[in-house]
């Protein structure tokens, strides 16, 4: 088990646990009621811990190494999947996957970015930043749904799209541009989930749904709080700061209407019981494509453009004061 | 006897790298350092009479360079704001009145309308000294407005852009103007009306990555920096420099990412030449 540094309270209980187990697996002593008492004393604290988290203890939460990534989703969820690889025109992409599932009868494209589960799969997915070709094959895979009437489902989780000469040789701002464009119009229903970190470009660049979700631990935000702490305090030290007030939790993003609903996680974070969450997820996917197949296909792509328009908060001088100005 | 002694006589800096103007009557160049008049640099539409450097200008200064003489403002009483109560060294209120002090503008983009050559065009162009040029809600009302206004009258869009993205003290509301203005153009691609994307120095981040990237025509200025993720982030993910002409328009169009680069003193003759071409 891997404990976060806010969790430390439950790894101390944990250990006390383990030794009050092997004394009652010895069979000299009885502890079962010693070891009752620890494990609501843990699941006490658990959700103590897990009732006030900050959002950099989210953003921690959505980074933690043993939560579920898409692959486990997939496999999880569908019935059957077949992976399907490239975007036909440089390479395949190791950290956007996808391919042809069967939920429950139903045929859809499922794909999203995917972080690798040790340090050698880690760097083989590039820590879940795709280059133009990851978008560019989402962007082949939906259209493929698009074609044959099947949903999508974009399920997010990056650190943010790659920051490297390459993927600016082949045009990265190009690849996410296009697929926000062709996304809005797209003919089959799009649910998006934010199943872990959702940091900008890198996210949204598969992010444009009829639907948005995210898990209750995730962040989605325009920028790291470690990149917005560099930039706008100068210094790595204020991401604390900077996750706070980027307002990046699913709760504010919630609260603030950019998303449509928060999926809850179970008690301790997704990886805490991952068959759970997983069927959760499912539920609320499989749910929300059946809403989405009984609306009109014009009507559902006016409805996610419209969705988007009304996005974003700002003023208006009132007149007078205008006018005043004028008049000076 | 002073603490200080001179030991060279005379001033030792030549003419050419002395700093501090008036302001108003002489430029120097910030590539070749080079001093012209205002009046020489104006008659060279805005670029260094010495080395062709085309000078970061304004919002007004590009209208004033296209349009045959009046333009008519759209929707310059939207203003930020402060919706996340964001404040990192500066709280984001007081970001937003020292840029409109400094500026005189109300935002990091302004919406005209008006004539190429007797053609109507509706203009959205961006300041990049109002906080970098940077992208907010206003930014994305603004061009969403700008769109129903040229799907409503049929008049072709131009998005001037020079930027460094995102907002960032607008959180996700900014990333959202990303899908929002991106959506808002299909409607405008469906209704053929077409839409010009210039992008000049510099022009990163999320504006790249949506608009800026979705003109039916994508054109340039010369040697502008244009991206997604910006040079210094880029050195520091691969730990190499960066080969010479990185990201650089010229790049771009080698790469094939752009239509043509056009030189400002171009600009509004090949502006009008797209107008005449799509009004067929």
């Amino acid at each position: 088990m891997v404990f976060l540094d806010f969790e430390k309270p439950l790894e101390k209980l944990y250990e006390q646990l383990e030794k009050i187990q092997q004394v009652d697996e010895e069979g000299i002593v009885d502890m079962s009621a010693t070891i009752k008492e620890l494990e609501t004393k843990i699941r006490n604290t658990r959700k103590e811990i897990y009732n006030n988290l900050s959002g950099w203890q989210k953003v921690q939460l959505s980074r933690h190494p043993e939560r579920p990534y898409t692959y486990y989703y997939i496999e999880q969820m569908c019935r059957k999947f077949v992976e399907l690889h490239g975007d036909r025109f440089v390479a395949d992409d190791k950290a956007i996957v996808g391919g042809l599932g069967n939920l429950d009868g139903q045929s859809v494209v499922i794909l999203g970015h995917q972080k690798g589960v040790n340090t050698k799969m880690r760097q083989y997915r590039n820590f879940g930043m795709a280059n133009p070709e990851g978008y560019r094959k989402a962007l082949r895979l939906m259209k493929l749904a698009e074609r044959f009437n099947y949903p999508v489902i974009c399920l997010i989780d990056t650190p943010g799209a790659f920051p490297g000469l390459e993927a600016e040789e082949r045009g990265q701002a190009e690849a996410i541009a296009r697929n926000l464009f062709e996304m809005a119009q797209l003919k089959v229903p799009i649910v998006c989930v934010v199943i872990g970190e959702g940091a900008s470009g890198g996210a949204i660049g598969i992010g444009l749904g009829d639907r948005v979700f995210m898990l209750e631990n995730t962040w989605y935000s325009v920028i790291s709080p470690e990149s917005c702490s560099s930039i706008l305090w100068h210094s790595w030290d204020y991401k604390e700061q900077a996750a706070e007030a980027l307002k990046l939790t699913a709760d504010d993003m919630f609260a603030n209407g950019m998303i449509d609903e928060i999926i809850k996680e179970p008690l301790g974070g997704a990886h805490n019981a991952p068959e759970e969450m997983a069927k959760a997820l499912k539920r609320h996917i499989k749910k929300t494509i059946a809403e989405l197949q009984e609306m009109d296909v014009e009507e559902r792509i006016e409805a996610r453009i419209n969705k988007y328009a009304t996005m974003g908060v700002y003023d208006v001088i009132p007149q007078e004061a205008v006018q005043e100005k004028e008049g000076k | 006897m002073g603490w200080f002694k001179r030991l060279k006589d005379g001033i030792q800096t030549a003419t050419r790298n002395k700093k501090e103007a008036p302001e108003g009557l002489w430029y120097k160049c910030k590539r070749c350092k080079e001093t012209s008049t205002m009046k020489e640099l104006k008659e060279n539409f805005l670029k260094c009479p010495q080395c062709n450097y085309h000078v970061r200008i304004g919002s007004h200064d590009y209208f004033d360079l296209v349009f045959d003489g009046n333009y008519e403002e759209l929707y310059p009483d939207l203003i930020s704001r402060d919706i996340l109560k964001f404040s990192d060294l500066k709280p984001y209120p007081v970001r937003l009145e020292e840029a409109k002090k400094k500026t005189g503008l109300n935002e990091a983009l302004t919406v005209a309308k008006g004539k190429v050559n007797r053609r109507p065009l509706v203009i959205c162009a961006m300041d990049f000294t109002f906080i970098g040029g940077s992208m907010g809600s206003v930014m994305g009302e603004k061009i969403s407005l700008a769109i129903d206004h040229c799907l409503e009258t049929k008049i072709p869009l131009m998005i001037i852009s020079k930027t460094g993205g995102a907002r960032m003290m607008e959180g996700a509301y900014s990333l959202m103007q990303m899908a929002k203005t991106s959506a808002k153009l299909t409607r405008l691609a469906k209704a053929r009306i077409p839409f010009f994307s210039f992008l000049t120095d510099p022009t990163t981040g999320g504006v790249t990555a949506s608009f800026a990237m979705l003109g039916d025509i994508n054109f340039a200025e010369p040697e502008a920096l244009i991206g997604f993720a910006g040079p210094r982030v880029i050195k520091e993910t691969i730990k190499k420099d960066l080969p010479e002409g990185f990201q650089t328009s010229e790049f771009l169009l080698e790469h094939g990412f752009l239509d043509f680069i056009v030189d400002r003193k171009d600009l509004k003759e090949r502006v009008s030449d797209m107008l005449t071409f799509f009004d067929n």
